[in-house]
């Protein structure tokens, strides 16, 4: 059952892995986690989730897996050896305890004043109060003491863990979220890496006097990689309409990055790639630069980036004449292919979530031409679209 | 720092775990929210000795172990010292080896681990692991006589490799709600009048929803600046009032940490007065 648990979790793309799962086992074999699930959900967090960004997923993950087998998580902390559950056998009754359920009138009449107590206690807490598991005194609290399971202070506390998981506190720390301020940093982070070389070529002079002061006074000399930053960076920005907003946070995104970069151009365009594109969005109709020269003046080592929703009329794309703001000769895909062609170490990033893709048939038409290379613009996205632009690309005049 | 740390549930649970399985325990968070007070204070409360090993960009995962100091050495052997001939002279004690060595169970705090190089948590892998490591030079091996209960703190400057998270154990310090924060502040500050703590709180959760901040202000920062408050006996009416601005350079400097978001806070200084002025 546990292991279902976790292989939910691997489903959900949680990258847990087995030795987790063990001491996850460990944990609660050591008494850890095995009160009510409340505890488990802590101490299963703990072991298995080692980065903020799952915990939004591993909340919703848990929540679906749990809802309605409550019970089973209680049978099955029943089922684990004694040693397990030394906390459990405190639980048992005395004699006294026993009979003041009897004295409340038997089984029935105590689950009918349970559920009444319940819904209080509910309310309180709302309140702010925290009155989970202070419940010992109440003869409730001890019902673990009943054979069909019905424990009431784990219920009422999984109802407040139901609470936890349930409040999604996490989602901003999920990278699959699209960009915002918020993970700006994250995103930055991972574009400073795409500008990391790691050729070794500046003699590490601490290491060698080290090591020839070990060797007894030989020389013996040694060389360290510097940082440098080589990546050049061409940055082609769709603006107009919905996009204004992405596209101010990418350049200011890149902008930010740019003493990580050798060089960083940046362009912009409409809806799709034409003849040509622009500088400045206040002098777009007067001073262009046509795709060709940018072929001309920009070398093939130059990473590509486009940024764009790609959600447009089909038409913008494959045919001659399509393009909303002026007559273009040929249609857009045969300048966007020149393009990639004259830069092979390509990526788009997308600022539409990515589980909207397939409902816009304009957005698969640019994936296709991209070969798969479209990325959502999140902190995951842009990590995947820097991993694409190391790769090497064709057998190219690239370095 | 006073004698008090407020633990939550989740971080009780998440050391007890570690405490029981030794395993390292790996925290991370925003600035400002506690990570390393909570090392301190789990040693103070289970009364272990605590040893830190604050970490910096140059930190090397040796020299937690220990260090052979060639270069005295060497220039001992130029003067003819007798000590050249016992290697032991040279080698120098790191944090994790004195750790291992001490007789009684104790807590080490690996401090701000994502300023060393990338291939530092890796490093530490085995000795974290096994707890223990041979020393070279001398062929030796140290061993812990009681497994030390490790805390790691991380302001997630770079990725930790996944073979160093998988041994661990994680939490994630999120930012105190109100009520916990009252409770913080009342360890701190137990002095403090109700409606001044409630003036600026007020204040200060608005300031930390500010979209655009470039550090948000964290515990720490609220804590100095109260701090502040309560010190200079600033009445709680002057938070919202209508003279702020001229107490606003005396503390605005202990929450916001750059120009940018000081221009930020005038303005909500500025709408603050608007909003008191409109009622």
């Amino acid at each position: 059952m546990l292991l279902d648990f976790f292989l939910s979790l691997r489903r959900a793309n949680i990258p847990v892995t087995l030795p987790e799962h063990l001491s996850l086992l460990q944990a609660m074999a050591a008494g850890i986690g095995t009160g009510s699930l409340s505890n488990f959900y802590t101490i299963a967090r703990v072991c298995l989730v080692k980065d903020e960004s799952y915990y939004d997923r591993f909340d919703r993950t848990f929540g679906a897996y749990w809802e309605g087998r409550e019970l089973q998580f209680d049978r099955l902390m029943d089922e684990v050896p004694d040693e397990w559950l030394t906390r459990q056998k405190n639980r048992e009754f005395s004699d006294e305890e026993k009979a003041a359920i009897e004295a409340l009138g038997g089984w029935d009449a105590i689950m009918e004043t349970l559920a009444k107590r319940l819904d209080e206690q509910d309310e309180a807490h709302h309140g702010g109060s925290k009155w989970i598991g202070t419940g010992g005194t109440s003869p409730f609290g001890h019902s673990g003491y009943n054979p069909e399971g019905v424990r009431i202070g784990g219920k009422s506390q999984h109802r407040r863990a139901t609470k936890v998981w349930h409040e999604r506190r996490y989602k901003d720390l999920d990278s699959d979220l699209e960009l915002g301020t918020r993970n700006f940093k994250m995103a930055l982070r991972k574009l400073r890496k795409m500008a990391k070389s790691d050729r070794q070529d500046k003699l590490d002079l601490e290491h060698t006097i080290r090591s020839t002061a070990h060797k007894g006074g030989l020389l013996d000399i040694h060389m360290t990689g510097e940082r440098r930053n080589a990546v050049k960076v061409l940055l082609l920005i769709d603006v107009g309409g919905s996009m204004d907003w992405y596209a101010q946070l990418t350049s200011q995104l890149f902008t930010a990055a740019k003493t990580e970069f050798g060089r960083l151009e940046q362009f912009y365009f409409h809806n799709f790639i034409y003849e040509g594109v622009w500088r400045s969005n206040s002098r777009r109709h007067t001073e262009r630069v046509s795709i060709d020269e940018l072929q001309r003046t920009y070398s093939r080592d130059h990473r590509l980036i486009l940024v764009g929703d790609a959600s447009m009329s089909p038409y913008e794309i494959m045919v001659a004449g399509g393009s909303v703001e002026h007559w273009n000769e040929e249609p857009g895909y045969v300048w966007a292919q020149r393009l990639l062609e004259a830069f092979p170490h390509c990526t788009w990033l997308n600022p539409e979530p990515e589980e909207r893709w397939p409902y816009t048939q304009s957005i698969g038409m640019v994936q296709k031409l991209m070969d798969n290379r479209m990325h959502a613009l999140s902190v995951a996205g842009i990590q995947a679209a820097i991993e694409e632009l190391k790769k090497p690309r064709v057998a190219s005049t690239w370095e | 720092m006073s004698a008090t740390y407020i633990r939550t549930e989740a971080i009780e649970q998440a050391v007890a775990a570690a405490r029981t399985l030794s395993r390292p325990l790996l925290i991370k968070g925003e600035p400002g929210t506690g990570k390393t007070e909570l090392a301190l204070d789990v040693a103070r409360q289970a009364g272990l000795k605590l040893h830190q090993w604050h970490v910096k960009s140059t930190t090397r995962a040796q020299q937690g172990l220990y260090e052979y100091d060639a270069v005295s050495r060497l220039r001992d052997s130029q003067l003819g010292d007798e000590r050249v001939k016992d290697i032991s002279n040279y080698i120098v004690k790191g944090v994790l080896w004195e750790a291992f060595e001490a007789d009684e169970p104790s807590v080490v705090l690996i401090d701000e681990i994502d300023k060393a190089d990338i291939e530092f948590p890796n490093d530490l892998l085995q000795e974290l692991d096994r707890m223990s490591f041979d020393v070279y030079e001398t062929k030796q091996t140290i061993s812990a006589k009681h497994r030390p209960l490790v805390i790691i703190t991380s302001n997630n400057e770079k990725e930790l490799p996944d073979a160093f998270l998988r041994r661990c154990f994680f939490h994630y310090i999120e930012f105190p709600d109100r009520e916990t924060l009252e409770r913080i502040v009342h360890v701190h500050q137990p002095n403090i009048k109700k409606d001044l703590l409630n003036a600026a709180l007020t204040v200060f959760f608005d300031l930390r929803e500010l979209p655009g901040l470039k550090k948000k202000p964290s515990t720490s920062e609220v804590l100095d600046w109260l701090k502040l408050l309560v010190a200079d006996d600033i009445p709680a009416e002057l938070l919202g009032a209508e003279d702020l601005r001229t107490v606003l350079p005396k503390m605005h400097g202990a929450l916001l940490k750059n120009e940018q978001d000081v221009h930020l806070f005038e303005r909500l200084v500025f709408l603050h007065r608007q909003r008191s002025r409109g009622k």
